[in-house]
């Protein structure tokens, strides 16, 4: 491994899988339901949580030994919130279609508890090197779950993909629609996306069992 | 073990710096970048206007509109008028367009206050279009659009906007296949105002009937497309007395 010593790539590899955000830690969950009722929207969710976790475990790593440990809380909150207002303004000035698009995002980027979580556990106590690893790794495999579950529910729900008709046009009958194939518009709903988690959950476990928790 | 950082001392002076540096960061970056945000909003006010009278780059299935260096240009050149109406008087003002219809309608909450509406004249191609700002709420945010009529109070063209709505739900109604859907309504039905419902029920997903003052809702979307319909019978309504001047 040139790029990477080995005890560093698991720090990328690992929550894509085996300590996925998502799906083991089961946190950032609100997210989750909240933006992937179609493809898009998650791909840009995915981006936007890989910059601010990616560059917020940096700067809480720099500060970590400088933090008084009584109010760790608020400075972490205060510097998610920062980021992502001056992403926010930026994207205003300079990307006014984008930053559009990403408005909504901003708040449920800054109170995501993966964010959090990944300052309190790995940035407080690790380098920088180190802790912008973990951010870009753990965001990945938040972006990851993301990307699925968008996926199905936009192709599920809405027979689309990123807005391209792929299953025909269900108001002219063409494609599936001709055979009867009907949207589910309960995809379309958050519950789904539990669901769908929940899914992905189960089919991860099964697949690795040392996975499951005893209870 | 008692660290430095541990004193109240040190974490009230650690607070008090934090708020001062991240107050200082932020403020001069919203003021720096103030200036390009307001042109890019008043930009975009163009651009929705001129899109709302048919003057865009619509590409497919896409709304687009045309490019922020030529909308000041069109907009000259397609908006004859910009008028404000206020108590039944109408007068031209060349930044009409530049009206706060947020600040108006929290205005027209006192009694006394008599709100001022813009309207803007275009004309295309020999035809003449009236489009009106309108502002409302949806499920989690504001939602606004731009309407463009006729003098019979037919809808020309239509462009919504929110700010916060669910992404694949609510924040479709700026999306083609729902925008387009009001073309060709009409906002009064026997010669009364009565507005455009977004319908769950109206069975008519190709949007035939023109002149049912319905239009095909979004699945998932109920209490944006319920904004959507009380936002076009509360504000549109206003514009109503100016039209019946027209044909007189």
């Amino acid at each position: 491994m040139a790029l990477l010593s080995k005890k560093d790539s698991k720090l990328i590899l690992d929550p894509l899988a085996d300590n996925n955000p998502i799906t083991i830690q089961v946190l950032g969950i609100c997210s989750a339901l909240a933006i992937t009722a179609e493809l898009n929207a998650s791909i840009v969710m995915a981006i936007s949580v890989i910059f601010v976790l990616g560059v917020g475990n940096v700067v809480i790593s720099l500060i970590r030994n400088i933090i008084p440990s009584k109010i760790r809380i608020i400075v972490q909150l205060t510097v998610v919130a920062t980021l992502v207002i001056i992403v926010d303004q930026v994207l205003k000035a300079y990307a006014y279609t984008l930053s559009k698009e990403l408005s909504v995002f901003v708040g449920l980027i800054i109170t995501n508890c993966i964010i959090m979580g990944r300052f309190e556990a790995f940035a407080l106590g690790n380098g920088v090197w180190r802790s912008f690893l973990d951010g870009i790794g753990n965001a990945l495999g938040y972006g990851v779950i993301l990307i699925i579950v968008g996926f199905f529910r936009e192709l599920l729900g809405s027979g689309t993909l990123l807005g391209i008709e792929v299953l025909g046009n269900p108001v002219d009958k063409t494609g599936l629609y001709a055979f009867g194939y009907e949207n589910n518009g309960f995809m379309l709903l958050s519950p789904m996306a539990l669901i769908v988690v929940g899914i992905i959950i189960w089919v991860q476990r099964h697949k690795n069992k040392a996975l499951i928790e005893d209870h | 073990m008692s660290k430095r950082t541990d004193s109240n001392l040190y974490t009230l002076l650690f607070a008090v710096g934090m708020v001062v540096v991240v107050g200082f960061v932020l403020a001069f970056l919203a003021e720096v970048l103030k200036p390009t945000i307001t042109e890019n909003k008043r930009l975009e006010k163009q651009q929705n206007i001129l899109y709302a009278m048919g003057i865009n780059e619509n590409e497919g299935s896409a709304a687009n509109f045309v490019s922020t260096e030529e909308a000041p240009k069109l907009f000259k050149e397609y908006i004859k008028k910009q008028l404000i109406i206020q108590n039944g008087e109408v007068e031209e003002d060349t930044t009409a367009y530049l009206i706060d219809i947020k600040k108006e309608k929290t205005l027209a909450k006192d009694a006394d206050y008599d709100r001022r509406l813009p309207l803007f004249v275009g004309e295309k191609e020999g035809k003449t279009y009236y489009i009106a700002p309108i502002r409302g709420k949806g499920l989690w945010d504001a939602i606004w659009a731009y309407i463009a009529m006729d003098e019979n109070m037919v809808v020309q063209g239509a462009y919504f906007d929110h700010k916060a709505e669910t992404p694949g739900l609510g924040a479709n109604i700026k999306q083609r296949f729902f925008m387009d859907d009001f073309i060709g309504e009409n906002l009064l039905s026997d010669g009364r105002f009565k507005g455009i419902n977004v319908s769950k029920s109206n069975a008519d997903p190709r949007n035939q009937d023109k002149t049912d003052n319905e239009v095909d809702a979004i699945a998932g979307a109920t209490i944006t497309g319920d904004g959507v319909s009380a936002m076009i019978s509360s504000d549109l309504r206003l514009y109503v007395p100016y039209f019946e001047s027209l044909n007189k």
